[in-house]
């Protein structure tokens, strides 16, 4: 949690001098092209390794070639249709199948030339199409099995992490305007409990209110069969949430506000804050502008990162509560060997992650005055 | 020396550090002991065996430590052995050195208020020719003998109470009532269980000279020592073992990760150039992998060796956003005066990263690498949760994984989550307890905060 500064400061622009503010943009232009090629590059090779990883360096192609003979053979000898051809018939017509099945996935070149395809769509957003899994309509483009499974995602995820970033921030600061009181030393207490991650909570929550109680459901995003009305539909889906909501936001929350309340306490130690309160300023607006200015970047940055987080999903939370979200979706593409799902999803994560850090060095230019563009080389992330 | 001491002195006035070092040196007893007692190839063998090796244990019993919070006491499941000696028996040769008789007693106390589920006797013997015979008889603690059998053995005999039809008839009851008429006390009307030292008594005799015969009693109750799952196998052994797999995992992961990353960041400051600028593009494109998916695809397609997922966990851990901070500290004290001083001597560059740059560091590595142990014993059995875990090692993660697909929270049979879990809190808790409680004494600044 530091503010990170771009570069020193050394060379100030003289302001109102038109050629020292021309200068400035070209640094400042300079600059980001250096990191945008720098962040393109790194999702390039993010990027390609996944595909690598997703192939087994090519072996995947065995696997596949093994079970398209495999089923192609099989569904051929079953066939009553055939059982008239010859031997040799059959043969040539199980391989012209085999043939075309492996033009149909593309395994007819070679892994090399394969990957670096996968590598050019996956740059250019060219999803694809998947080569096992299906949606739930039925298509197999990646980007609707993706799209689908995008809102319940969301809805788990976005519920789950804003209610901990504000909840969290919020509690921190009160908790900083009186720390040593009962409630802080409670926080401090309570913060090793976040060691667990949420599916462990998940699965005490559901033993607890699913199976002993019987308040809340087991898991799944609606009741079978789901209510006809909208409202009602809605109501029984927030039902639904509430359960992996609160696992995903108990097994961090002491945690995150303990960080923050430390962060805001170091912050609110410093001479300035004392002066100000020395000067007689009321505690709001110490709090405001001499506590959270300064910590802005650091908020902001956080909350950024909790933003394009939201897009990968809780794989094991989801498993566990059957929740179709894009996490569960991701492990089935693995067990697919579906490596145009397993790489749609993380080309979207990637390319989000590194729009994100790029703005964020220019949003940390407008929120806090000491960030600089040096002259010389590009400053370090 | 005196700052060890000073700084154990510190130590103890944390409570939450002396929790943690408790559980921490618990977890680690119970690790010496199941290693030292289950060898890691008994351990596979055992947890990967069938009904051969389990035949003795009910599927599904709870826990035996159920008696203790509930008010009818219900039979706990027990077996006995002549062939390792928890079945008394004595051997009496007659005049003929062909012939000699076996008696087998077993005497137990039952308390329980209902009656077992089985009983059973299995009889293994060397014989080559003539049979072994044997009488069973059944002892109740108000005084009454039951003849419950007589027959011969061959090589290999089992004997189940239930299912004797003589038996059945002698007694006057059908099968499934034949426990009741074995442990109901005969004078009361609403069929009491009887309590007290029950005793069933073999008296075999053998016809060869060495027919080596032993019998094994078994008592199938509705309990079961730390509880058994649907392959009938004692949750004890996952339990157990599961222990020091989760801590090796753990302690491993956190000081693998923890030491490499210091290494590569120090190294990195101290050289500078490409160097620093590899490790820093190496950083960005590992933020941009997803760890679980890759772990994930680890395990489906190379392999679910817990030494290998302990690999590659490491391998995606070193290079975090650990990396960047210790870097910003790194590049701080390059420029101290005492580097200086030792660059003006002619110390080595590997001298000076292993000796004045990463030394420095410890205070911000210990408490960060004992902070991290939980996260890494729980990624275990996350792994194993979404069936990714060791194919034979029975671990803390595997109970989890054949509980919750076996849909033992719907079923009711909460003892087979509720074990496991209550192990990986506590190992959780420990490690994080004492992580705060280090941060907290390497770190001053957060003291008055």
């Amino acid at each position: 949690m530091t503010s990170e500064t771009l570069g020193s400061s050394d060379s100030e622009s003289t302001p109102g001098g038109k050629k020292g503010s021309n200068s400035a943009f070209l640094r400042v232009a300079r600059y980001s092209l250096l990191r945008l090629v720098s962040m393109f590059f790194t999702v390039i090779v993010g990027v390609y390794l996944t595909i690598l990883i997703a192939n087994m360096g090519g072996y995947v192609d065995t696997i596949m070639r093994n079970e398209i003979r495999d089923t192609t053979t099989q569904a051929i000898l079953a066939n009553p249709n055939y059982r008239l051809l010859s031997t040799e018939a059959k043969n040539d017509l199980i391989m012209t199948k085999i043939a075309n099945e492996e033009r149909r996935l593309g395994l007819d070149q070679p892994f090399a030339v394969r990957s670096v395809r996968y590598l050019k769509n996956a740059l250019t957003l060219n999803l694809g199409r998947a080569v096992n899994m299906k949606s739930d309509q039925g298509s197999k483009e990646v980007r609707l099995i993706l799209l689908e499974r995008l809102p319940a995602t969301l809805l788990l995820t976005g519920t789950s992490g804003l209610i901990l970033f504000f909840g969290s921030v919020y509690i921190a600061l009160s908790l900083s305007r009186k720390y040593g009181s009962f409630w802080d030393k409670l926080v401090i207490a309570a913060s090793p409990t976040s060691a667990a991650p949420p599916w462990f909570y998940g699965i005490f929550f559901i033993l607890f209110f699913a199976a002993i109680l019987k308040v809340l459901p087991f898991g799944g995003l609606v009741d079978s069969p789901s209510p006809d009305n909208p409202l009602d539909y809605g109501l029984n889906v927030l039902k639904h949430l509430i359960l992996p909501a609160s696992a995903v936001i108990v097994s961090s929350i002491f945690i995150s506000i303990y960080n923050w309340r430390t962060f805001f306490l170091i912050y609110s130690s410093e001479d300035y804050v004392e002066m100000a309160k020395a000067k007689g300023l009321n505690a709001r607006d110490v709090e405001r502008r001499y506590i959270l200015r300064p910590t802005l970047p650091t908020i902001i940055t956080n909350f950024a990162l909790l933003v394009i987080g939201l897009w990968t999903g809780f794989t094991i939370t989801e498993t566990v509560f059957l929740w179709p979200g894009l996490g569960i979706t991701l492990f089935r593409a693995i067990g697919f060997y579906d490596t145009p799902v397993i790489v749609g999803s993380t080309i979207i994560y990637a390319y989000l992650l590194a729009i994100t850090v790029f703005l964020l060095d220019f949003v940390y230019a407008l929120v806090d005055p000491r960030v600089k563009v040096s002259s010389g080389r590009g400053g370090s992330q | 020396m005196t700052g060890l001491k000073k700084f154990f002195n510190e130590l103890s006035r944390y409570p939450s550090a002396i929790l943690g070092i408790s559980i921490i040196l618990f977890l680690l007893g119970v690790s010496v002991y199941a290693l030292t007692t289950i060898p890691y190839s008994e351990a596979v063998r055992l947890w990967r065996g069938g009904e051969d090796v389990w035949y003795q244990n009910p599927k599904y019993a709870p826990p035996a430590w159920f008696n203790n919070f509930s008010t009818t006491k219900r039979p706990v499941s027990f077996s006995v052995n002549s062939a390792d000696g928890t079945l008394e028996q004595t051997i009496t040769p007659s005049t003929d050195p062909e012939i000699s008789s076996v008696d087998m007693v077993h005497t137990f106390d039952y308390e329980a208020d209902e009656a077992p589920q089985e009983m059973m006797i299995y009889f293994r013997s060397d014989i080559i020719e003539k049979f072994s015979f044997a009488s069973i008889t059944w002892v109740t603690p108000d005084g009454r003998t039951i003849r419950v059998a007589d027959f011969a053995i061959s090589n290999k005999e089992t004997f189940r109470f239930t299912q004797d039809t003589k038996l059945q008839k002698r007694l006057k009851v059908e099968a499934v009532e034949v426990m009741h008429a074995l442990f109901e006390d005969p004078n009361s009307p609403t069929g009491k269980i009887l309590k007290g030292e029950y005793q069933v008594v073999i008296a075999a005799t053998n016809f060869e000279k060495d027919a080596n015969l032993s019998a094994e009693f078994v008592l199938h109750g509705e309990l079961f020592g730390a509880g058994t799952d649907k392959y009938r196998r004692d949750l004890l052994l996952p339990l157990l073992y599961g222990t020091p797999i989760a801590l090796a995992f753990g302690l491993l992961a956190a000081l693998g990760t923890s030491i490499l990353t210091m290494i590569i960041a120090a190294a990195g400051t101290w050289y500078g150039g490409w160097l620093d600028e590899l490790i820093q593009r190496v950083t960005e494109v590992n933020l941009v992998l997803p760890f679980l998916a890759i772990l994930i695809m680890v395990g489906t397609f190379y392999s679910r060796s817990i030494w290998v997922m302990l690999g590659f966990t490491i391998l995606l851990s070193i290079f975090s956003g650990a990396i960047k901070t210790y870097r910003s500290i790194f590049m701080q004290s390059k420029e101290s005066s005492y580097i200086e001083a030792a660059r003006a001597y002619g110390a080595s560059s590997g001298r000076i990263i292993f000796s004045y740059l990463i030394p420095r560091m410890i205070p911000l590595l210990i408490p960060a690498l004992v902070s991290s142990v939980p996260s890494f014993v729980f990624l275990e059995a996350s792994l194993a949760l979404l069936g990714l875990g060791d194919p034979i090692l029975p671990t803390w993660g595997k109970i989890f994984y054949d509980a919750f697909y076996d849909g033992a929270l719907y079923q009711g049979r909460y003892y087979w989550i509720l074990e496991p879990a209550i192990l990986l809190m506590i190992t959780g808790f420990g490690f994080a307890m004492l992580g705060f409680a280090l941060d907290r004494i390497f770190n001053p600044r957060l003291r008055d905060v």
